[in-house]
């Protein structure tokens, strides 16, 4: 008996818990005899503590311990590397010596009775540096190349890939372009701030904390602390949003820990606004040169993109930037190269479509030059470099549904009704363009468990230790479970964010479904299975009955060797519509289509709001989104909602659409999903940059297109 | 925050005299009304009284519209002016000005007063890890000067401080004249709003001639023909719920095709809100071509100065102006 519940358009199972403020989240858990934290930073970039008075903060009311590097226990930090850590590098330690690498990092911790207490006694902390002459101005920094690593945890990107000879291939090009773009710092700006209760029982601690990945929450800590990661409980079930921002255990974890360790009572610790600018990472600022050669006819002959990043100088960031560059256009000549700007920063991390959201923007505007060079329409450039296989690796295409998309989106958007002359198209005195760009991200595929519990009334309990911050985790496997169990969905109850629940990898990268799906996949059919022999019965139910006691079942999943033999990733397109004032250079975006070509949707619903985000995240990027951050001190002036703008309803366009190319791709996973939550920020903002020179004729390429730049 | 003592007096006799022993600036005891700026700089340590004296309920809420114009108590919420038919009906400019800002949240929040006395935004101002700040720290510099400088002043500034004036609200009753009643502890006075913000010079700290335990009242607006045919224009980078790039509040007296009078401010670009007078006077017998428009608003940029980031503001706020005055002629 198999009930179609994959691929219905259900609503949340968690939601009206979450409108109706039932659903708990990190800072919720509030703890008897609970005590608060607040965290004294450094307002240099780089130097050393040169004094740390911590008298009258120790003499405020209610205070019960302050912190720093003269009192703080010595923490083990064993050698660890979790999967979402950077390769190369070290951890920042939190309070163990006089070092300042950054602004905003952590120098004292202050733990008292209440909130205000703490807040208050921290701010009498009086701190003198010897300050040092950091790097803290990206337009100044001399980009290197990264260290080459390999670890069992991951790899650093590639310096330097080529194929063919993209020197002489530029040089004989019969049109050229040649480009400098660039993405400032942003920072992912979850509505949530990041919070952690931490309580101690003899060397067993309890964390509940805004978290994407329990389980390295509980690594990281048990290493920092040098006690087994088995001692460490985790609590995530709802988190607020996080793009990414929740995929790394930061220092302030670690804080949390020490100050209940200290005050011998629970303790909580949750960021300002302010705060999650300095210590839970942000998407690096990229600088990004593309230079693409064709033929009249509009055959790319070479590819270079050359990018650097800002990371941190005690660890070396790294994301896929260059990566689409290699298979998503085919050309015979292609050299990318990949440096970082290490400066006196913290460290960068993964935001959502990490890598691919800035690398493509940077094609996908160039592929966009190229075509009003070659005087050719912008779909049809891309339509005539589509390749047979992925160049790069020489594998085909799992599947690839560029083509599909195109033409979805651009019929849903009446492309061919666009006329290809910049500030051709008007709306009384608005000027109005249309642009688009093509989308990917790798399918990804990590090892997960799961586990299903049939119970004798015939309803059944399933678990894994997954997150959802928001994409619909709970919902969608619930029904990857249902359906595999061969129940309603009513009956079945799924369970996730707990590190007692079997493993799963980080929720990011967009391969939950992939991996923890497949997982319960396998774990619902093996109960049922189960049951179904152990209780000599056709039916589910009936075979429960005869049994009286739970049927349980594990699973595990794992990719197999697919990916040596497919290129596997998702595709999409994006075709966008802008609004500019020519006198005042305001933007707005009106209408988005987007087809995506993802693999199977296990939930049109939920899907379609995972790409309507994106598509805001996009607008965001795009046009207002810029972590400044001040060339003289590393300070960021605008770390508050007020001056750092993300887009708000009124900047969500009345036209949102979202087409889902028909796919079935029985290589890529058991599920035969590819993901979701990445490609849908990927290629939005180029889209939007694109439209922006069709309606004015300006080329911006450097990010936020703020109304200044269009003066 | 730092602690404080929350004082609830009963009148606002006992208010002003609570506040009144204390200083002018960075002073002991503060005013809390709506508490929408307030408590983020409280949060922010940007401000730490030690008594915070709140004026819930103690002010006039009334918004009257007569013949003389119009009148609204100092307690009036954002959302409740914006609201008022008469507002929307014969000071349109108001009315925008309101509903561009802020949030509906906000707004059901903040009170006029406050909204005038509202801090500026300058991000080193609110962001106590800088040291330097003129405004928050007399004599310890401008971190503004030489940083990120996008959201700052253009006009009227001074060595010692840059920073803008965030609020929309006063542009807009700059531009119409508008007074604001005052009561201390020695009695009541009335100014021209336009007097009430002080330029910052060599003393950034003094934001307005406030004397100690100076409550804002009620704000009148005389009645005034152009502010019928008026409009509020606020450019900047996302759609809502942000502070003003630059912006323009225009009124406009139409004799057949030709402007009898205008009346023009500016928000966003000035340390304080700023009425433009001689594009006002240029303005005045010009017909609304789009050459005479220009010409009268290029005068707004004298004496304007940038530092950077925000040199486009200077070109930017004319065409501002333009835009504002041919909208508000066609209302």
């Amino acid at each position: 008996m198999t009930t179609a519940i994959i691929g219905k358009p259900l609503s949340r199972v968690d939601g009206r818990q979450k409108v109706t403020g039932q659903a708990t989240y990190a800072a919720e858990f509030d703890q008897p005899n609970q005590a608060y934290a607040a965290v004294v930073r450094s307002t240099v970039a780089a130097g050393r503590i040169a004094s740390i008075e911590t008298a009258e903060s120790e003499q405020a009311p209610g205070i019960i311990a302050v912190l720093t590097h003269h009192n703080a226990p010595k923490l083990a930090y064993a050698p660890h590397k979790g999967f979402t850590d950077p390769v190369v590098g070290e951890r920042l330690h939190v309070l163990q010596d006089d070092r300042v690498n950054h602004q905003g990092q952590p120098v004292a911790l202050v733990v008292a009775d209440t909130l205000e207490q703490a807040g208050h006694a921290a701010t009498l902390v009086r701190v003198t540096y010897a300050p040092e002459t950091g790097t803290t101005d990206v337009t100044r920094v001399e980009p290197v190349l990264p260290t080459q690593q390999k670890t069992d945890q991951g790899s650093t990107q590639p310096p330097e890939t080529r194929r063919g000879d993209h020197e002489k291939a530029l040089a004989g090009a019969e049109v050229n372009v040649d480009e400098t773009y660039v993405i400032p710092r942003e920072n992912h700006n979850p509505i949530e701030m990041h919070a952690t209760i931490a309580a101690w029982e003899g060397d067993h601690l309890t964390l509940w904390d805004k978290s994407q990945w329990v389980h390295g929450v509980a690594d990281e800590i048990g290493a920092v602390f040098g006690i087994p990661a088995e001692n460490i409980h985790v609590v995530s079930p709802f988190v607020g949003g996080a793009f990414g921002s929740a995929l790394r255990t930061w220092p302030h974890v670690t804080l949390a820990a020490l100050g209940a360790r200290a005050a011998g009572r629970p303790v909580k610790l949750m960021l300002s606004r302010r705060e999650m600018y300095y210590g839970v990472g942000y998407r690096p600022h990229t600088v990004q040169r593309v230079a693409l050669g064709a033929s009249r006819d509009g055959r790319l002959t070479a590819i270079l993109h050359d990018g650097y990043e800002e990371t941190s100088n005690y660890e070396e960031f790294s994301e896929a930037l260059l990566s689409a560059s290699q298979f998503l256009h085919s050309c015979p000549n292609v050299f990318t190269r990949h440096r970082i700007a290490p400066m006196n920063v913290h460290t960068p991390t993964y935001m959502r479509a990490p890598g691919e959201a800035s690398g493509v923007f940077a094609l996908e505007a160039a592929m966009d030059e190229l075509a009003v060079a070659l005087n050719i329409d912008p779909v049809e450039l891309r339509l005539r470099n589509e390749p047979e296989q992925d160049e790069f690796k020489n594998l085909p295409f799992s599947s690839r549904s560029t083509r599909e998309c195109y033409r979805l989106a651009a019929g849903r958007f009446g492309w061919d009704r666009r006329s290809p002359e910049p500030r051709s198209m008007r709306d009384g005195r608005l000027l109005i363009g249309w642009g688009m760009a093509t989308a990917t991200y790798p399918m990804n595929f990590a090892p997960a468990s799961a586990m299903a519990r049939l119970l004798p009334d015939g309803t059944a309990e399933v678990a894994s230790a997954a997150s959802d911050m928001g994409p619909g985790t709970w919902t969608s496997m619930t029904q990857v479970a249902a359906e595999a169990l061969g129940l309603p969905i009513e009956q079945v109850k799924f369970s996730l964010g707990d590190s007692r629940l079997p493993k799963t990898p980080p929720h990011g990268g967009s391969m939950t479904m992939a991996s923890v799906g497949s997982a319960v996949q396998a774990a619902c059919r093996k109960a049922r299975e189960d049951a179904l022999a152990r209780g000599g019965a056709n039916d589910l139910a009936a075979a429960m009955r005869r049994i009286g006691q739970a049927v349980e079942a594990t699973a595990d999943s794992a990719p197999g060797d697919a990916s040596k033999r497919f290129s596997m990733h998702s595709f999409g397109a994006v075709f966008t519509e802008v609004a500019v004032d020519p006198d005042l250079g305001e933007t707005r975006v009106r209408r988005i289509v987007g087809a995506y070509g993802a693999g199977r949707i296990v939930n049109p619903k939920t899907a379609r709001s995972q790409c309507v985000g994106g598509m805001i995240g996009g607008i965001g990027m795009a046009l207002m989104e810029h972590s400044i951050v001040d060339a003289r001190n590393g300070r960021v002036p605008n770390a508050n909602f007020a001056e750092y703008a993300v887009p708000v309803h009124a900047d969500a366009p009345p036209v949102m659409d979202v087409i889902f190319a028909e796919e079935h791709d029985p290589h890529v996973n058991p599920l035969g999903v590819k993901g979701l939550g990445e490609i849908a920020m990927v290629g939005v903002a180029p889209a939007i940059t694109n439209a922006i020179f069709h309606a004015t004729g300006k080329r911006i390429r450097e990010l936020p297109v703020t109304p200044d730049k269009l003066l | 925050m730092h602690p404080f003592i929350l004082e609830r007096p009963r009148d606002l006799e006992a208010a002003l005299a609570l506040r009144a022993q204390a200083g002018r600036n960075d002073a002991p005891v503060e005013y809390i009304a709506g508490g929408t700026d307030m408590v983020q700089l409280l949060q922010e340590y940007a401000r730490r009284p030690e008594r915070l004296v709140s004026l819930a309920g103690l002010l006039d809420n009334r918004i009257e519209v007569g013949p003389q114009g119009l009148r609204l108590g100092g307690g009036a919420t954002m959302a409740e002016v914006a609201a008022h038919p008469g507002v929307i009906e014969q000071f349109p400019v108001i009315s925008e000005a309101l509903l561009e800002s802020a949030s509906p949240q906000v707004r059901n929040q903040a009170t006029m007063g406050g909204n005038l006395l509202q801090r500026t935004r300058c991000p080193y101002f609110r962001d106590v890890g800088y040291e330097a700040c003129n405004k928050r720290a007399p004599g310890s510099g401008c971190a503004a000067i030489g940083g990120e400088n996008r959201w700052h002043a253009v006009l009227g500034t001074s060595d010692n401080c840059i920073a803008a004036h965030p609020s929309d609200l006063a542009v807009a009753l700059v531009a119409l004249d508008a007074e604001v009643e005052i009561r201390g502890v020695g009695g009541q006075r009335t100014v021209p709003l336009a007097d009430l913000h002080r330029l910052p010079g060599d003393t950034p700290h003094f934001e307005t001639i406030l004397e100690p335990g100076e409550v804002i009242t009620a704000i009148t607006v005389p009645a005034n023909p152009a502010a019928r045919r008026s409009h509020y224009l606020k450019v900047r980078d996302r759609a809502s719920f942000e502070f003003a790039v630059v912006s323009a509040a225009g009124a406009i007296e139409m004799d057949g095709s030709r402007i009898r009078q205008a009346r023009v401010a500016l928000g966003g670009v000035g340390t304080k809100p700023w009425r433009v007078p001689q594009v006002e006077a240029a303005l005045a017998g010009a017909s609304l071509d789009s050459t005479a428009l220009q010409q009268a608003a290029a005068l707004a940029a004298e004496g304007a100065q940038g530092r950077g980031h925000n040199d486009f503001k200077i070109e930017l706020m004319q065409r501002a102006i333009v835009r504002a005055v041919e909208t508000a002629a066609r209302a």
